[in-house]
């Protein structure tokens, strides 16, 4: 790879569940101007109040590199793992998707909600509500088929992912 | 074991106490009225009281860096820490070790607006290594103890305690140093073997090898240094360090080349520029060391030691990034180039080094001392050589008398100098020398400084006088703000913008005022006597050294520029005007 070629990665992040740690991380991106295109964050280990904080960014690999060292000499960071270069990995977002229509743009947003396996979660006479789970690339294809049928409001959870097979941070 | 219950502020001094501290420098206010109460019931741990927070922290790190101590600094919540905030940012830059204890509102008022409530953690996490707020009594030990590992190991750096007032005056339990481990933060001491051995092999076979060495051998200790010397006198090859290494390897040794950089020796950046295999020890490509990137070192093979992951490859990519404390991996350096029996190929060294006697014959540093003005690098030498067989410690201002004295005044020794590099601080010189003068009561402490930096702490006088702290402190005044306008001539048409001084105090009224000793001199043949009279004076003072006010910094590395362009100075005269636009933007 070229030494200037902007790449996407998933970088996983083991961290204590201490107040003041998430701050700790997106500030570092924002102070030294790398990108954030999705953060999630949640504990996974309760007894050990260790949280998962799951990044997508991108940068040369000079710039990846960097984000890694610079996470991981973060004092309250357990492991730093970059799961694109890792092997494979699942990665998985949630969208919930409201769409405000009527008549035959109603039914077709259904029709279209059943190909991608959504599920609609609320339903009123004018609005649809629909929860589907997929890769980031995945819900940007069913918004973009949403946005002429009624397309109202979205909100995403961001890229969740983990690496495949018995391979473990 | 049983714990023991004491009250909060009593689990700080204990702390502390158990830490091995003997000195924190400090100014009180309300949120840590309960620590100072207890620091007058007790007399393990002397407290300095400065007189601006900012000041504080450089003392702290003024004592840090010239003992390799942690320094402690204690303030208040609100404007004691926000003022503070300056020397912690400086502090992170330089990576010196120092533990800020702030004074926070109760827990109960945090984030009410109370009067002095600042959002300590929240604007000190960029300008610390890391950062603590106690809201449980129950952590109140473990994280003094935990802060002052930080602080210390792995890449040294600024922790700081936000201790709300409710945490010091209720009951905490009190935990030994030795009963608290940390679960995440235990740095990588020990460098990978193999990559030691493949960097030996590297060097092995260089043609115009050169030691590149920073700050970080000084923060990994008197032996690291010691090792370093070693193993440059086994290797034969040049040696250059960075303006926050010198010190790490004796000035006056024939492979040392001088300092490196934008006001570097031009022996030492142009064999940065030709060298074929650069070593990096402690040393993190500053762009002040750098010049432009991509004209830097461009035929070279690189290694580079360095205690943080993150320094290496970060500006500069390197083949080989050992990562590890300095001291560590020099022992297996010397052992590998030992076993191996390693040697550089004598005929290509000699030729390199043939090639930088060219350079050195140069003799980019040299002036002249004409009958009338007094050059500023003239007193720095005078005062060196005054000083020779004085145990001696110098601390600096930012701007051209900085690099003067960095140029110009030979550090044999590590610990010897303390100076702002990494954030250029005005304001730094004075506070770090009560520091530093603190910790060596019975050395000579010359804090070098212009006429504008001095007025960045001058309240720091009163600290002086109040502890008899007998540092002596030279101004070489020029009248302006020297780098500034020295900038101004060469990038910005000689346009003098805001930078000449144009209400400057008497300033031997003003050490009178303060209680001390102020002196004048403006003439070449007076200078010896008042540098004797200076040093012989029991006691602070202040001498005040009017010096030629058109003199520049040279040699000089203009922003944008590679190593090998760099400006010599004397044959222009210092009127070299610089036409690029591109080092207009540059800092």
């Amino acid at each position: 790879m070229k030494e200037t070629e902007i790449s996407k990665h998933t970088i996983s992040v083991l961290v204590d569940n201490e107040s003041g740690v998430l701050a700790r991380v997106i500030g570092l991106f924002s102070g030294r101007g790398y990108n954030i295109e999705s953060l999630t964050v949640a504990e996974v280990d309760a007894q050990a109040h260790q949280s998962r904080i799951t990044v997508v960014t991108s940068g040369t690999p000079m710039v990846i590199e960097q984000i890694k060292a610079q996470l991981s000499r973060l004092v309250p960071v357990h492991k730093v793992s970059d799961l694109t270069l890792a092997g494979p990995s699942v990665e998985r977002e949630l969208a919930l998707v409201k769409v405000i229509a009527a008549g035959e743009k109603r039914v077709e947003s259904l029709r279209i909600a059943d190909i991608f396996k959504a599920r609609a979660v609320d339903a009123t006479n004018d609005s649809f509500v629909y929860e589907i789970i997929g890769s980031p690339e995945k819900i940007d294809a069913f918004i973009k088929l949403m946005e002429p049928l009624g397309l109202s409001e979205i909100s995403r959870t961001g890229v969740a992912a983990i690496s495949r097979g018995t391979l473990t941070m | 074991m049983a714990e023991r219950i004491l009250s909060g502020s009593e689990v700080v001094l204990q702390a502390l106490a158990d830490q091995g501290v003997e000195v924190v420098f400090g100014y009180p206010g309300g949120a840590v009225l309960p620590l100072y109460d207890e620091i007058f019931k007790q007399n393990r741990i002397r407290h300095v009281l400065v007189r601006h927070e900012q000041a504080a922290v450089h003392a702290a790190e003024g004592y840090a860096r010239s003992t390799g101590k942690v320094g402690v600094v204690l303030v208040t919540s609100g404007p004691g820490a926000t003022n503070a905030v300056t020397g912690l940012t400086d502090a992170l830059m330089d990576s010196i070790p120092v533990v800020c204890l702030t004074g926070q509102v109760p827990t109960h008022l945090i984030g009410n607006d109370a009067f002095q409530e600042a959002d300590t953690t929240g604007i000190t996490r960029p300008c610390t290594k890391h950062n603590y707020l106690v809201k449980n009594p129950d952590r109140l030990a473990r994280t003094m103890h935990e802060a002052f590992h930080v602080a210390s190991s792995g890449r040294p750096g600024p922790v700081v305690i936000d201790l709300p007032k409710d945490i010091l005056v209720g009951k905490a339990p009190y935990l030994e140093p030795g009963q608290v481990q940390h679960r995440t933060y235990n740095p990588v001491v020990k460098g990978e073997r193999s990559q030691i051995e493949e960097a030996m092999e590297m060097l092995a076979s260089a043609k115009k090898p050169i030691l590149y060495c920073g700050g970080g051998v000084i923060n990994s200790g008197t032996q690291a240094c010691k090792l370093l010397t070693e193993f440059t006198r086994m290797t034969g090859a040049p040696i250059t360090l960075t303006l926050m290494g010198l010190g790490a390897y004796p000035a006056s040794d024939k492979q040392y080349l001088g300092m490196v950089g934008m006001h570097g020796t031009y022996e030492s950046n142009m064999s940065m520029h030709d060298c074929d295999v650069m070593v990096a020890i402690g040393a993190r490509f500053d762009d002040r060391v750098t010049g432009n990137l991509d004209f830097f070192a461009p035929n070279s093979q690189k290694i580079q030691v360095d205690i943080d992951q993150s320094s290496i490859n970060k500006n500069v990519p390197v083949d080989i990034g050992i990562v590890g404390d300095v001291g560590h991996v020099l022992e297996d350096m010397i052992k590998i180039w030992k076993a191996k029996q390693y040697k550089i190929e004598a005929a290509a060294l000699d030729s390199w080094w043939k090639e930088i006697e060219g350079w050195r014959s140069k003799h980019c540093l040299s002036y002249k001392q004409p009958k009338d003005v007094i050059k500023p690098q003239h007193v720095i030498r005078s005062i060196h050589a005054a000083t020779r067989d004085r145990k001696t410690y110098i601390t600096t201002d930012v701007g051209q008398h900085q690099m003067w004295a960095a140029q110009h005044f030979g550090f044999e020794h590590p610990y010897e100098w303390m100076t702002s590099g990494g954030l250029g601080t005005m304001g730094y010189g004075m506070p770090a020398a009560l520091g530093v003068q603190v910790a060596h009561p019975d050395a000579t402490v010359v804090c070098f400084t212009g006429d504008a930096s001095i007025m960045m702490n001058i309240q720091e006088c009163a600290t002086m006088t109040q502890y008899r702290l007998p540092i002596k402190t030279v101004i070489l005044n020029n009248r302006y703000m020297g780098m500034v306008r020295q900038w101004q001539q060469l990038l910005h048409g000689s346009r003098y913008s805001e930078s000449y001084s144009e209400t400057l105090p008497d300033f031997v009224k003003l050490s009178e005022a303060f209680g001390f000793t102020g002196l004048t001199c403006d003439k070449p043949a007076d200078l010896d006597d008042a540098i004797k009279k200076m040093l012989e004076i029991d006691g602070p003072v202040i001498l005040d050294v009017a010096v030629d006010d058109k003199e520049n910094c040279y040699p000089m590395i203009p922003s944008g520029k590679p190593h090998n362009e760099m400006l010599l100075g004397q044959e222009t005269d210092g009127n070299e005007a610089i036409d690029s636009d591109e080092g207009m933007v540059l800092v």
